[in-house]
């Protein structure tokens, strides 16, 4: 799996691809799957993110879910939003076609 | 064009068949991922940045007027409107949903389409000249040849699960408009010394993290054995093939680690060997049947030039200047053949709507003989329009944004989908292409620069094939920012060559700026009628250096 958080960074969201179409989704903090990365659960350092992957690997036995992963995120006024410029397009869609991806909805 | 036979037919729907077993059990749990993923792959469906991706196979790139129509249907119907046409004379839906794929592969098998080898280490979709059949000095058709190896490569038992993904392209014309000499095989028909079509079988050739240009392994190879012989170099390279480590995988690291003359001389002994030969020996019958195929459609004898043709390039500018860049000569009287630009001004290379797609079915149908090519390029072609109907074809692409007349100009660029959908890319590919085609929108100036091609990758996978680009900008991270780096001097043509990189790379901001100073430091050295590749070779890299650092 690919990585996509780096050691030195404290706060983390989970993020995965729905199964059935490919859609990303994030770990909400009531253990559920939303599509809205504002909805998304924060970790706050190493443990805490453990245990967001301990419960996707459920889901994904659940078969809800694909490709689980922990990403860097800052936070602002406790809503997170991502570092890489990878997690904002994906958590907002191409930046070439605003008509396209969760922006167009 | 070829047709399926029973055989092919019975090969796509049981793969449907098998496909759609393999999505109901994954989605009723008596499948886990790790034992899914392979079998998806193997139907051309990867999981990207935003949802799965579809990457369906077009052999040697031609397409009748019906497959065309049932690709705009999909990208309606199952995904969001378009689809993109990529280096590998393929297409790819961004888009569809686990759910509908099987439904998406019945839909293309009822259009003798399929998505099967577009992933995985088996030989893939092989590639070929857009122009075949059609080019004027043409040794030999390069599709008959393709299809004769699309044939074998099909499922082949022995060439299944190779150290790495394979690509072959064949060309049948000495000005290479397939880039044969980077990619893994690369084939370029030649009169044989019976005056029959033999083969100069290139091999080791490639772009991505080691960039190398193909070695020629066989000469004059006759037709009879071309099988034989590519099967004699598959034979030396899965048994050399490094599967340790995946970077190492390819031929072109085996071709350069044995040295060229050691690879051919191992591909000859195996040749020599005889293996499975004489099983693989073609058949006089079997390449004319193929042949049979391909034959020409029935043209009608024609005057070279035609009255009204003349006479709307006289009228119409804008008519002009789109039959300066996107014709090419056709081999036959008062036929020319038509570039699709899918590189409008600001556009993104390559993506076409489903409108568009059906459009130009359409247009194939009624001015083309019913057929369509995919270029490498990431445009279309139009392989047999007659000149009278050029203005109403022109008018007919013109009116759904295929008529930017640009091809072979600095905003026909090769862009790679980059991150903005890409699960591998490190950096933004499209709106930088984007970005350089608005700043160079002035056609004038377009054609005043001449020849150019830019290709642009995201990753190091050079899927952009910027390797080979005359500028090569392949997008890096830094830090978690995007750069790019640019290259200069590649050639993807018969003079292939792998730019050279001109120094530190260049922020988001500036890699315009980097690309103007680069044209106007051409501009300023360059001899009349020298084009911009020409003058790299001739100057060197130094004067680019001095112009884009001097600064620093």
């Amino acid at each position: 799996m690919a990585q996509h958080i780096n050691k030195k960074a404290r706060f983390h969201s989970l993020t995965a691809n729905r199964l059935l179409d490919g859609e990303p989704v994030y770990l909400t903090a009531a253990d559920d799957w939303s599509e809205a990365l504002t909805d998304a659960a924060i970790a706050d350092g190493k443990d805490q993110g453990a245990a967001l992957m301990d419960i996707a690997a459920k889901s994904v036995e659940g078969r809800v879910i694909v490709n689980p992963y922990l990403f860097d995120i800052d936070v602002e006024d406790g809503k997170p939003s991502p570092i890489s410029v990878r997690e904002q397009i994906r958590a907002a869609g191409p930046t070439v076609r605003l008509d396209l991806g969760k922006q167009a909805s | 064009m070829y047709r399926y036979d029973e055989f092919d037919h019975t090969i796509v729907k049981e793969r449907v068949t098998e496909f759609t077993g393999q999505v109901k059990r994954r989605l009723a749990g008596e499948l886990t991922e790790d034992e899914f993923k392979p079998l998806r792959l193997m139907n051309g469906l990867y999981l990207q940045l935003h949802a799965y991706m579809l990457r369906v196979a077009i052999p040697y790139g031609t397409l009748s007027g019906t497959q065309m129509r049932m690709l705009g249907h999909i990208a309606r119907k199952y995904d969001k409107g378009y689809g993109h046409f990529t280096t590998r004379q393929n297409i790819q839906y961004n888009w569809p949903k686990l759910k509908d794929v099987p439904d998406i592969l019945a839909d293309l098998a009822s259009v003798e389409m399929h998505a099967i080898q577009t992933s995985g280490n088996c030989i893939r979709n092989v590639t070929s000249d857009q122009y075949a059949g059609v080019a004027a000095g043409e040794i030999d058709d390069p599709r008959i040849w393709s299809e004769i190896l699309r044939q074998w490569s099909t499922f082949h038992p022995e060439y299944t699960f190779l150290p790495r993904k394979f690509k072959i392209a064949v060309t049948g014309h000495a000005n290479d408009r397939a880039a044969i000499k980077v990619h893994d095989v690369g084939i370029i028909i030649v009169e044989g010394d019976d005056g029959q079509p033999a083969f100069d079988i290139y091999a080791g050739g490639g772009q991505g993290r080691t960039p190398m240009i193909a070695s020629l392994v066989g000469k004059k190879i006759p037709a009879r054995d071309l099988l034989h012989f590519v099967d004699a170099i598959m034979r030396v390279y899965n048994m050399h093939g490094r599967r340790d480590n995946m970077y190492k995988a390819r031929i072109k690291i085996l071709v350069h680690a044995l040295g060229a003359e050691e690879f051919a001389r191992q591909v000859h002994e195996e040749f020599a060997r005889g293996g499975a030969g004489d099983d693989l020996k073609l058949p006089d019958g079997e390449i004319e049947r193929i042949r049979a195929y391909f034959a020409p459609p029935a043209y009608d004898t024609l005057d070279d030039s035609d009255a009204a043709y003349e006479k709307a390039l006289a009228e119409d500018k804008a008519f002009a200047q789109w039959a300066r860049t996107n014709l090419a000569d056709h081999k036959v009287p008062g036929y020319a053949i038509v570039n699709i630009s899918l590189k409008p001004i600001g556009g993104i290379a390559g993506d076409a709507s489903d409108v568009q797609m059906e459009t130009i079915a359409d247009i194939a149908e009624k001015y083309s003989f019913d057929e369509v090519r995919v270029t490498h390029e990431q445009n279309l072609v139009l392989p047999d329009v007659k000149k009278s109907d050029l203005y109403a074809v022109w008018k007919a692409l013109d009116a759904i944004d295929c008529a930017t007349p640009n091809i072979g100009l600095i905003s026909d660029m090769i862009v790679c989908p980059g991150l903005d959908y890409c699960d591998l890319a490190n950096a933004r590919s499209i709106s930088i292409g984007q970005m350089i085609s608005e700043s160079f929108a002035d056609l004038d100036r377009e054609h005043d620069i001449g020849e150019l091609k830019i290709k642009i990758s995201g990753c190091i996978n050079a899927c952009g094939h910027h390797h080979v680009g005359h500028i090569g900008i392949l997008g890096v991270d830094k830090k978690g920012v995007e750069n790019y780096q640019v290259s200069l001097g590649g050639a993807a043509d018969e003079h292939a060559a792998v730019g050279d990189i001109v120094g530190p790379a260049f922020t988001e901001d500036k890699i315009v700026w980097a690309i103007e100073t680069i044209v106007e430091t051409y501009v300023s050295h360059r001899k009349d009628g020298e084009k911009f590749i020409d003058t790299y070779r001739r100057i060197g890299i130094d004067p680019f250096k001095e112009t884009l650092y001097a600064a620093a």
